[in-house]
């Protein structure tokens, strides 16, 4: 595929991908924005493959080397700490507490 | 591994993600669709790791044993009251990674000339700004909300003036870059400007500000993931980022409509300077007396009470008040007292803050009402229960054209029969507005900090 075309698939991509998450994130109540702001927080962390492919190849020098495993430290906090800090928020949202029973 | 097969299984991490957001729609889905993403994300770190252009793994699995480790221990020992900065500090090392991604791979390609095309180039400068503009900003916010500098805004002469032209001459920088130009002081100018335009850019921004600009870093951040995604010519980064770039600009947008002002004027207006001068102006309404109340009364109209709405506000954070709150409920709901919360969508520091905090004292959901259906409420509710809220209940900004704040949508408690207000003075809130709600003939204050005020009303609800 010549890169030209590469491209063209790739912003065919990320405008159904702007109209895919405006159309999930407007079904979010407000109940639980913290949540979707923590819980894109770790979706953002996916930028650990772009550290991971940085950091990982064959380098002519090691600066490179050097600043991908530092993306990499800062993406793996990001990946760990936005999934289990948006966990433990869900976690406390609960209908009623189960020491209440219903009269 | 094949790309063919690399690139199907990063559709299924992606699919992860959608559903991730979709179960997000409801609280009963919610925590199993977070627990679905972080799954997706462990298929597209395992898929990465078996690339064959992966020629290092101990030296990255070392680098994510120290990051994930931290992220692990952060995120298990934070306070509640905390999370705001810690969802700062997050999204932060997200945006921070994005623009080292593209230093690495700009100081990679480019030496060889000719080797980078234009879009290449492009995205390797904007993943490069917008990168480095969230990881300084976020550092900055996680400063002011971890109060390491002060919540007020900072301003000094020609700030505006200064800023823009930093940002145009990262701006210049990184168009050189993207026109061809492959010296590798550009691209260290232009993160090290981005990084300076950020902090620049967070500072004069005051603490009540905060949701609208936590929310637009968030933006930020996704964005910089999905311009390295076109970097490293990789579906998984450009969706997940748009994902989380859409989230973040529909957040900034509710944020400033709750507060009824535009962006621009949230980020340059520096609002808490300029409100007193305004409210000085808007005076007038201050005529009227201020009625403070001791427990004991406010114990009174409170038991003896059908329905009381309950509306929290920053200060209930600051004062961890939330689980007295909660207990106070509690009693109130034993003697046949109607209880719930009325959020405003600006209350605390980022967008839903007090609904997490009053999940975590476990009031049930279902208890915690939006800013419309709350409004619905109010001329049934015998008291109004203002705690550590102030600009979101002042009622200038329905009647006041002069007010700094009027337009902005608020909750209408002097529709109630009765308002009692926690707080710890006279003192204004933020903005420095004068609310005519205190001297409201309706409303009766109680004075100190919320969490004493709060534990006295309840041991005077048990002595009633």
């Amino acid at each position: 595929m010549s890169h030209g075309l590469l491209l063209t698939f790739e912003i065919t991509i990320l405008v159904l991908a702007i109209f895919l998450g405006f159309e999930v994130v407007s079904k979010v109540p407000p109940l639980l924005h913290t949540p979707l702001m923590s819980g894109t927080n770790a979706i953002h962390g996916i930028v650990i493959v772009g550290a991971m492919l940085v950091a990982g190849a064959d380098h002519k020098d090691t600066l490179t080397t050097i600043i991908g495993l530092v993306a990499v430290v800062l993406a793996s906090a990001n990946v760990v700490g936005g999934f289990v800090v948006t966990d433990r928020m869900l976690e406390m949202f609960k209908k009623r507490e189960p020491r209440e029973p219903d009269p | 591994m094949s790309r063919e097969a690399t690139n199907l299984l990063y559709l299924v991490t992606i699919v992860t993600f959608v559903l991730a957001l979709r179960f997000l729609s409801n609280p009963a889905t919610a925590r199993r669709g977070n627990q679905i993403g972080a799954v997706g994300m462990l298929i597209a770190i395992v898929v990465t790791f078996a690339q064959d252009a992966i020629m290092s793994y101990w030296e990255i699995g070392a680098g994510m044993a120290v990051g994930g480790t931290f992220g692990a221990v952060a995120a298990r020992k934070v306070r509640m009251t905390a999370m705001p900065q810690m969802v700062a500090l997050f999204n932060g090392v997200g945006g921070g990674a994005a623009a080292l991604i593209s230093l690495a791979e700009f100081h990679n390609l480019a030496p060889d000339p000719g080797t980078l095309q234009t879009d290449i180039s492009t995205s390797i400068m904007l993943s490069a700004i917008i990168g480095s503009i969230s990881f300084a900003g976020s550092m900055i916010a996680f400063a002011k909300l971890q109060e390491l500098i002060g919540g007020r805004p900072i301003v000094y002469p020609l700030q505006q003036a200064t800023n823009a032209l930093l940002f145009a001459a990262v701006l210049a920088a990184g168009i050189a870059i993207a026109a061809g130009a492959e010296q590798q002081w550009l691209i260290w100018a232009v993160v090290l400007g981005s990084l300076l335009f950020g902090v620049l850019f967070v500072l004069p921004i005051g603490g009540a500000d905060m949701p609208v600009v936590i929310s637009l870093l968030n933006a930020f951040t996704g964005l910089a993931a999905a311009a390295t995604g076109f970097e490293l010519e990789n579906n998984v980064l450009i969706v997940s980022g748009m994902l989380v770039g859409a989230s973040g600009t529909m957040l900034t947008i509710l944020m400033g409509r709750a507060m009824n002002r535009s962006i621009t004027n949230v980020l340059f207006g520096a609002f808490g300077q300029l409100a007193p001068s305004a409210a000085a102006a808007a005076g007038g309404s201050t005529d009227g007396q201020v009625r403070s109340a001791s427990a004991e009364d406010v114990a009174v109209m409170l038991a003896y009470a059908h329905k009381v709405v309950v509306v929290p506000g920053y200060g209930m954070a600051v004062a961890q008040a939330q689980h007295d709150v909660r207990a106070l409920a509690d009693l109130l709901e034993s003697r046949g007292v109607e209880v719930s919360y009325a959020i405003h969508p600006v209350a605390g520091r980022m967008p839903g803050h007090m609904n997490v905090l009053l999940a975590e004292a476990n009031v049930p959901y279902p208890q915690l009402k939006e800013m419309d259906d709350a409004n619905n409420e109010f001329p049934r509710t015998d008291v109004a229960l203002v705690i550590g809220a102030n600009d979101v209940v002042n009622p200038d900004a329905r009647n006041n054209h002069g007010s700094p704040i009027y337009g902005m949508p608020i909750l209408n408690v002097d529709q109630s029969q009765q308002v009692v207000v926690l707080k710890r003075s006279m003192n204004p809130g933020f903005a420095g507005v004068e609310n005519p709600l205190f001297l409201n003939p309706k409303t009766v204050m109680l004075f100190g900090d919320a969490k004493e005020s709060v534990e006295k009303l309840a041991s005077s609800v048990k002595a009633v």
